[in-house]
């Protein structure tokens, strides 16, 4: 079987500076992957690696097996890479509404009609209503997305992913930042999507709590290189992984 | 609802915002009847060829981001397609339909080229850029004097059904008689309707939308899919187009075109403050601004006429309200409106019905 998603000798240096570094790895159809690592281990430019928004000094991306390296973000985004990003990346000025109708609109492909009334696309604005159901911002709705505060944001950001239902999703630390009480709505939305079995799904995850359960498989990224893959409790138990991440959050 | 469709469902969503519409509008539709004189048909006329290219700079830069500085350029190729068309073909539509249709084509090839290969770089570049082009346009509409007539510019005669000449009737209606004047304002105030009319449609389409994501954040559009360069590019083409048909209108209005009536970067400014004072990135400010502007540039200095001679026994402000100095209070009146409302007249409105909701 063909991986969802495969990364070969992904490498990206700025100046001297290697913040990839030859990293391969296969992601297999349906599975949920944790990629964890100490700040600063290149998760993230990792991650822009794979969606686009960076591109490889050298190394290759594949997509269902298929080449997709020399793609732009937009079109490694319609071809099925999707990606919520760590950092919140919304539209502040539009409504929550609007934030994650542009999602639904990107995947049904109408970004170009210029004739038709937007608040006539019933069947758009009834996904996007679903979408915002599930993570619980319905009351919010027309509220511009800077005016929420920084957990609904973060949960935008989720649910604007949601909206795009891309075949692998790529999630940079989805709860970062959140409140106790509302990491568990994010938690059940990633439950529920691995559930399915048809979605790939990428995690970058700091509490270890979580990449236990979720978690079918956990790379380790450490200085930009792959350094542990496996099964969850073998890695989190391997010496590297005790040494290279998890002694500095016991040193904390 | 047909008003809710004819707006494409971008009501004004603002008591005051609607009532000051219908007054701008029932304002130009009873302009040659409630104010007789040339004048006042002239402003009004300026009103409208001035709401089509507010709102078609709106398009880009308050629906789109993008800050062009060639707006005036494509303003000039629809004034001096007509015109030019309209000098050496005589006075028919087919020179109306020749001369708007080439300085369409122009205009749309021109913001394309310039679209395609400049929307890439930071909008700080884009805008310098499109500075250049601009004014080597008008340089070049200046040099190019045997088609253009250089700095004189060009006086031509228009299709005979709207020239002064013609006449609907003997006898004058409500003592205004229907003469060409007439019939041309007419269909001015209704091919303004009509335009504005399309660029709400535009901007409230999944299109325009998509346009107001890549204002808000270009990064995360391009994440979801949407190629950001394309979605700029149609906007400048379209916006471009907009601003050459209200270029036509000047041209057809005045029955003259020349390089300050539509080239001059004076007007540039001018559209960029119409549209900061009325409201970016909603249409409806490009409509208020432009009216607001337009008036006061036209009529402050008669109301500081009356002002002056009033206060004639008090010197000092006898000699600041003198109507020289209009353009002292149009400068106040500007700074103080971006600093009161800088979210334009139409945002803060909006934001007033907003609050009492």
């Amino acid at each position: 079987m063909t991986s969802a998603l495969e990364t070969q000798d992904l490498t990206i240096r700025f100046g001297g500076h290697v913040a990839v570094d030859a990293v391969s790895c296969a992601f297999a159809p349906g599975t949920l992957t944790a990629i964890v690592g100490p700040n600063g281990a290149g998760k993230t430019t990792y991650f822009n690696l794979i969606s686009g928004q960076l591109r490889a000094t050298a190394g290759r991306v594949l997509l269902h097996g298929e080449d997709i390296s020399g793609c732009s973000a937009p079109q490694r985004s319609r071809r099925g890479i999707g990606r919520a990003f760590q950092l919140t990346n919304l539209f502040p000025n539009l409504t929550v509404l609007e934030n994650i109708r542009l999602a639904v609109q990107s995947r049904a492909g109408v970004g170009l009609n210029l004739w038709s009334v937007w608040s006539n696309h019933r069947e758009l604005t009834g996904r996007a209503e679903e979408v915002l159901e599930t993570v619980a911002l319905t009351a919010k709705r027309d509220l511009a997305a800077a005016a929420l505060p920084h957990g609904d944001q973060r949960k935008l950001e989720v649910a604007i992913l949601m909206a795009l239902e891309p075949d692998v999703f790529m999630f940079d630390e989805p709860t970062a930042g959140m409140s106790v009480d509302e990491v568990p709505v994010i938690l059940d939305l990633i439950r529920s999507l691995k559930a399915r079995r048809d979605k790939t799904i990428l995690l970058v995850e700091h509490k270890m709590d979580v990449v236990r359960e979720l978690a079918d498989r956990i790379i380790v990224l450490h200085n930009g290189a792959l350094v542990a893959d496996g099964e969850p409790a073998a890695v989190i138990a391997s010496p590297i992984v005790q040494e290279a991440y998890l002694g500095i959050e016991v040193a904390k | 609802m047909i008003l809710r469709r004819l707006l494409s469902g971008d009501l004004p969503r603002s008591r005051v915002l609607a009532l000051i519409l219908l007054a701008i509008l029932a304002g130009l539709l009873l302009t040659p009847f409630a104010f007789p004189g040339a004048k006042a048909l002239n402003v009004a006329a300026k009103v409208c060829v001035f709401i089509v290219l507010v709102s078609s700079f709106d398009l880009l830069l308050g629906y789109t981001g993008i800050v062009s500085f060639a707006h005036t350029m494509f303003f000039g190729i629809g004034a001096y397609g007509v015109a030019i068309a309209l000098n050496r073909m005589g006075p028919t539509w087919t020179a109306v339909a020749v001369g708007a249709g080439s300085a369409l084509l122009l205009s749309l090839a021109l913001s394309l080229v310039i679209g395609l290969f400049s929307l890439r770089v930071k909008a700080m570049f884009y805008a310098m850029i499109t500075l250049a082009v601009a004014t080597a346009f008008q340089t070049f509409a200046s040099q190019l004097s045997e088609f253009t007539g250089g700095e004189d510019g060009l006086t031509f005669k228009v299709p005979e059904l709207l020239s002064p000449g013609f006449s609907l009737s003997e006898h004058p209606f409500l003592g205004v008689s229907l003469d060409g004047r007439l019939i041309a304002f007419y269909l001015l105030v209704a091919t303004t309707l009509v335009l504005f009319l399309l660029m709400l449609r535009i901007v409230n389409s999944p299109f325009g939308r998509v346009l107001q994501a890549i204002r808000e954040n270009a990064f995360r559009a391009e994440a979801l899919g949407y190629r950001t360069v394309v979605y700029r590019t149609y906007s400048n083409v379209l916006s471009a187009g907009f601003a050459t048909l209200a270029g036509a209108l000047l041209a057809l209005w005045l029955r003259y075109n020349g390089p300050d009536t539509s080239l001059s970067f004076e007007i540039m400014i001018d559209i960029l403050l119409m549209v900061v004072i009325g409201g970016m990135g909603t249409l409806y400010g490009s409509v208020v601004g432009a009216t607001l502007f337009i008036l006061v540039q036209n009529y402050l200095q008669d109301l500081m006429k009356l002002a002056s001679e009033g206060m004639a026994k008090v010197p000092l402000v006898r000699d600041l309200l003198h109507p020289d100095r209009w353009l002292l209070w149009l400068g106040i009146l500007f700074v103080l409106s971006v600093y009161r409302f800088p979210t334009g007249i139409v945002g803060k409105l909006r934001a007033k019905s907003r609050a009492k909701a």
